[in-house]
């Protein structure tokens, strides 16, 4: 596919805004439809994109494996590490109002990193097994 | 009152025609973009329950990432679906019954949107009134999933990562273990 040119120049334009999109998805959802999950699948949508059209060799350079499995792992951390913390600062487990200057600001901050976790995970796993499931026939016939 | 039946006849009718085709075709690619496209009609049925969150994580999640999902996995697929041997008339009576039966109970269900149905009595008010003093959040289902249901949606997650690692763990062992080329296809083609 990486030798149509419509596609190539499509795919460039539209890899900032579908990335944009998620974002705002993500830190928007306390407002507005949307949140951790829906974000995670867009932003991986936009990688998933690039790589089915410049090749998953090319989309591996642009988001390393490595660093994918990293972030994968972490977007679970963090939302149990806001748990821990609110447990550290001497409440419950996952109760965020101990986390900010009043209650509702503390669940503010709670929610938001805890929907960032979530998207960050998501995200992570999609790319993954995108890239699983594609590269797995090169692998067999080396 | 009447467009709302219209629209709902109108979503309803394209389901089913999706579902009649989907039993009909035989070809993979055909099933997988079906299967997106009810995805997305089911999206649709959402917004008019004014279930937006729903409705956008099954245009995302459903409708979208894990069709390309299928697609990558389709390569692992043979191109065509074995034709069944074995009758369709149990399977199709047990479907009617089951449909039967179904309808049958939807009369007891409660109208949708009815404020003394008991989904609305139990806990609900107290989600609605807390979501803006406690929390301070206008979504309340943002609110519900994050705060309220913080240990599901922190379940939700570790299954998702849990779901992930999994499949990864399988391929990558059936990539190191590539010397007889034709036994992962294979073991596939039955699981299919």
């Amino acid at each position: 596919m990486h030798n149509n040119p419509i596609l190539r120049i499509s795919t460039k334009i539209l890899f900032a805004p579908i990335i944009l999109f998620g974002l705002y998805v993500q830190f928007h959802g306390d407002f507005g439809p949307g949140g951790g999950f829906q974000a995670g699948v867009i932003v991986a949508s936009a990688f998933i994109l690039y790589s089915l059209v410049f090749g998953i060799e090319e989309g591996k350079k642009l988001f390393p494996t490595n660093i994918n499995l990293i972030l994968l792992a972490l977007g679970g951390i963090v939302y149990g590490g806001v748990g821990i913390v609110s447990m550290i600062l001497g409440d419950e487990f996952l109760a965020y109002n101990i986390l900010g200057s009043s209650p509702q600001s503390g669940q503010h901050i709670g929610i938001l990193l805890v929907e960032f976790g979530v998207g960050l995970t998501v995200s992570n796993v999609m790319i993954a097994l995108f890239n699983a499931f594609a590269s797995y026939d090169k692998v067999k016939e080396k | 009152m009447i467009s709302e039946l219209l629209i709902n006849a109108f979503l309803v009718t394209i389901m089913l025609s999706i579902a009649i085709a989907l039993i009909k075709t035989r070809t993979v690619i055909f099933t997988v973009i079906l299967t997106s496209a009810y995805s997305l009609v089911a999206a649709l049925m959402f917004i008019t329950l004014d279930a937006v969150d729903v409705a956008f994580t099954e245009a995302s999640v459903g409708a979208g990432i894990s069709t390309i999902l299928f697609l990558a996995a389709m390569a692992y697929l043979p191109k065509k679906e074995e034709e069944s041997i074995s009758s369709e008339f149990i399977p199709a009576l047990s479907c009617i019954i089951l449909g039967v039966i179904l309808i049958w109970c939807s009369f007891d269900l409660p109208e949708i949107g009815q404020l003394t149905a008991p989904i609305h009595q139990h806990i609900a008010p107290e989600y609605i009134k807390g979501s803006k003093e406690d929390i301070g959040i206008p979504n309340i289902v943002t609110s519900v999933l994050a705060s309220y249901r913080g240990y599901d949606t922190f379940g939700e997650t570790i299954v998702v990562f849990t779901a992930g690692v999994a499949v990864l763990a399988l391929l990558e062992k059936k990539n190191t273990t590539k010397k007889n080329k034709s036994q992962p296809k294979q073991k596939i083609r039955k699981n299919a």
